[in-house]
């Protein structure tokens, strides 16, 4: 009379092993998906470097490297036709340059304001506003430049257009300001309170702490936060499109018109011919681009972790 | 633009030139002045420097609702295009826009959570990890033309979808990765680990833990991880100028292999390249796509606040 017990308590068993084991093959399963979930940040990016350079690389079939970087002249329907992406490169460097000059001051001065200064109110108010700053499209931006602010430029300046370099570069400050901000609060933050405290106890006050303590201190942060700042002005693309003024010759002042990389790409990759050389071409210039912003991202990324590392406890 | 317009930023353009080049002076130069007094002055120009950040965006803001409000009306909201964006409405752009949120979301929140589980869950401290870290880290500062040319390349041309709503939702949704993953990670972290070990110690597989315990308390920071994200996505111009979007269609996208329009490529055109546009029809445009943008991030704000406070009560 045991016998049939003991077969269902097995029977039983049996079926709770072989459920659990389907569990497990369920989740193992799941669990393979997220893995991959996981490599896909990967899988983007050495797309993004695989897909550059297959379609940008033969364009060096068609000119040397030195005419490409070079060149002054970027015929690309002209025949024969030539590619110089020079005028591109010094346009983006022009426009980055005074971007980041006109936003460093600025934004390392109101993170130190509210990080040290700046009473709790004001502090909770003024961060959402600039962290809106950054939500604030990259067209709106360029639409603002080219209807209120290129007039302006053209009337103080005296020139023929409104739509130049200098105009982008301002408004690229503006965008360039709530990343610059927020990272280098972030490390002024990180600064140990011992080391205000030992300023304050030697008879310093609260400017002098946050000049010779704070900010030395933060100062690989805060250097972090201006690359990311020139890596978004280097990569920002509508705005510069819109008020920069599309001149293809190499800009010799501030307040020419000119096209950075970015322009160049967002403006000539529409009529390209698929696998022609103009579409090499441009995304050859992409690839450079690419390059450049990796380069700034990388060392803005080891800096900070560095700087995080100093001061971990 | 009217005069007092034309003086008001004059002004403040002033200002701003001189209060950069004050903060520099200030921080170069040790000023012959009594300590006290310097501090104070320091602390007003960082405090004008402040100002400075903060205020153009209000202003912007501000100027455009004044501008735009007046292009704002029913035959603007409810109907289609007319004569080059010249007359009738903008409904079909602001949907088209719409469905590129909802398709950006599709594909980049489940990729971009499960890509964050995995992070916090099951990643060991290894060199593929810090490899994927690092790969996060540099797709945040890709450049947005670049991912067009990545999507132009991959989905338009490659995978045969052709320019089309489908593609531009995979470009933007690679390009949301970044945040997705950052922003869902972290609300992953903030899930204490007494959680997770009460329910293994009940004997709960790890899986069943992550499913059941942990997404569900990190689910209002994911959320608000989600819509900043598709925020960003709507106000996106680059990656759908080179990927699918179109300026005057005859009709709505049918199925995704369809072109689109969208809000942002609406107003580059109209604002750039069609001549003789009314500066109101701009402004509204520009209203209408601030309004969109702007009303999701705030959204995102009152989720994250929302769920704070309820951390506090507990």
């Amino acid at each position: 009379m045991l016998k049939p017990g003991t077969s269902t308590v097995v029977a039983a068993s049996n079926t709770g092993d072989s459920l659990r084991r389907r569990l497990r093959l369920g989740e193992r399963f799941i669990e393979g998906w997220i893995f991959l979930a996981g490599l896909f940040a990967i899988i983007v990016l050495v797309g993004i470097i695989a897909v550059l350079i297959k379609e940008g690389l033969p364009i060096f079939a068609h000119s040397s490297p030195w005419q490409f970087l070079f060149g002054t002249k970027w015929y690309p329907v002209s025949e024969p036709p030539t590619f110089g992406i020079l005028p591109f490169f010094v346009s983006t460097l022009m426009i980055t340059l005074i971007a980041t000059a006109a936003a460093v001051p600025i934004g390392v001065a109101c993170a130190a304001y509210l990080a040290e200064v700046a009473p709790p109110r004001i502090r909770e108010t003024v961060k959402p506003v600039i962290e809106l700053l950054a939500g604030i499209p990259s067209v709106m931006m360029g639409f603002i430049g080219l209807i209120l602010l290129s007039p302006l430029v053209q009337s103080i300046f005296h020139l023929n257009t409104g739509l130049c370099g200098l105009t982008a570069a301002i408004m690229l400050s503006l965008m360039s300001l709530p990343i610059i901000v927020s990272v280098s609060e972030d490390a002024l933050h990180a600064v140990p309170k011992e080391f205000k405290e030992a300023s304050y106890a030697l008879g310093a006050t609260k400017w002098e702490t946050i000049r010779h303590v704070c900010i030395p201190a933060a100062l690989s942060g805060i250097a972090a936060a201006i690359m990311l700042g020139v890596g978004r002005a280097i990569g920002e693309t509508m705005t510069v499109l819109m008020v920069a003024g599309g001149a293809l010759a190499v800009p010799l002042s501030p307040t020419d018109p000119m096209t950075t990389m970015t322009a160049a790409i967002a403006s000539g990759i529409g009529n390209a011919v698929r696998g022609g050389l103009q579409y090499q071409a441009l995304f050859a210039v992409g690839l450079i681009l690419f390059v450049m912003t990796l380069a700034v991202n990388l060392i803005a990324g080891r800096v900070l972790e560095r700087q995080k590392r100093k001061f971990a406890r | 633009m009217d005069e007092g317009t034309t003086v008001s930023i004059s002004i403040a353009f002033l200002i701003y030139a001189v209060a950069s080049i004050a903060v520099v002076v200030l921080a170069v130069i040790k000023a012959k002045m009594t300590r006290r007094i310097s501090e104070r002055t320091a602390f007003i120009f960082l405090g004008l420097a402040t100002a400075l950040a903060a205020l153009p965006v209000l202003f912007i803001i501000v100027y455009t609702i004044i501008n735009g409000a007046g292009a704002i009306n029913w035959t603007f909201l409810t109907q289609a295009p007319a004569q080059a964006g010249k007359a009738g409405g903008i409904l079909p752009v602001i949907i088209g826009t719409f469905c590129l949120m909802l398709g950006t979301l599709f594909f980049a929140l489940p990729i971009g959570v499960m890509a964050s589980i995995y992070l916090t869950e099951y990643a060991r401290d290894n060199w593929l990890t810090r490899l994927i870290n690092m790969a996060i880290l540099n797709l945040a500062g890709v450049p947005s033309i670049v991912f067009g040319l990545f999507g132009l390349s991959v989905f338009v041309l490659a995978f045969h979808f052709g320019l089309s709503l489908l593609a531009a939702s995979l470009t933007l949704a690679c390009q949301a990765l970044a945040m997705v993953i950052t922003t869902s990670r972290e609300a992953i972290l903030a899930v204490p680990r007494e959680y997770r070990e009460g329910s293994l110690a009940i004997g709960v597989t790890k899986w069943q833990t992550v499913r059941h315990v942990v997404l569900p308390q990190a689910l209002p920071g994911i959320i608000t991880g989600a819509v900043l994200a598709i925020s960003r996505a709507a106000g996106e111009t680059a990656p759908i100028l080179v990927t699918g979007a179109a300026f005057l269609l005859p009709s709505l996208p049918a199925s995704p292999f369809d072109q689109f329009m969208a809000l942002p490529y609406h107003l580059y055109t109209v604002a750039a390249h069609v001549p003789g546009m009314s500066r109101t029809t701009m402004w509204g445009v520009a209203l209408v796509l601030l309004v969109v943008v702007l009303s999701f991030d705030v959204l995102a704000a009152i989720v994250r606040y929302r769920s704070r406070q309820r951390g506090l009560e507990r």
